[in-house]
């Protein structure tokens, strides 16, 4: 499995930071991970609810600093 | 098709069209056919070498278009398209009376569309307008 990849987000408002994920997510291959950065609240509900909805793995969310961090694995 | 997601623009303020892309973005994303049409004065952005710059209903339509960190409604359209393969369909009356051809519109755009067959189409489906 590669390391995981960094996407950063921050300072970019809703669907910004998801729609940058779903860019690099479809780029990956099955078993990547990825960590979104993001300093926008909503996505750290919302990024859950698409991984969800899509089928993919959810590994951590945090919010460190008043910065998301939240890390996926792409599953299929 | 139904159980899809279908959204009428004719609005060319900024506001409208912001949602209208945010939700074609992120329901395409995840996995929901969608389908857009566009008619009145909401398909001028989307001909060729046109101006983005639409204007604003009200203050959080200023606070977007001066913020860089909001993305741009016509970027969340054309991603809803290439990551989701949503359909961006210009309305036929529109493009008559704006005389513009298929050619003048923006690559991920369709073919012209009658509302007849877009609201035939959405049977069974969501429908949203701004």
């Amino acid at each position: 499995m590669n390391e995981t990849k960094i996407i950063d987000a921050r300072n970019t408002f809703c669907p910004g930071p998801l729609m940058e994920l779903i860019t690099y997510i479809r780029q990956a291959d099955v078993g990547d991970s990825l960590e979104l950065l993001s300093t926008d609240d909503g996505t750290a509900n919302d990024v859950p609810e698409w991984i969800e909805k899509v089928g993919h793995e959810m590994i951590s969310s945090e919010k460190v600093e008043g910065v998301w961090h939240i890390t996926v694995r792409k599953t299929k | 098709m139904s159980n899809g997601i279908f959204i009428i623009c004719t609005s060319g303020t900024r506001e409208k069209l912001q949602m209208a892309a945010m939700i074609a973005a992120v329901g395409a994303a995840s996995g929901s056919a969608v389908s857009v049409f566009f008619s009145m004065n909401a398909l001028q952005y989307f001909i060729k070498g046109g101006s983005t710059d639409a204007p604003v209903e009200g203050e959080f339509g200023s606070l977007m278009a001066n913020n860089e960190g909001v993305p741009r409604f016509k970027d969340l359209f054309l991603q809803a398209a290439d990551l989701g393969d949503a359909a961006l369909l210009p309305c036929s009356m529109a493009m008559d009376l704006m005389e513009v051809s298929e050619s003048d519109l923006d690559a991920e755009f369709g073919a012209p569309t009658g509302l007849t067959r877009f609201l035939s189409d959405a049977e069974g489906g969501q429908l949203y307008t701004f």
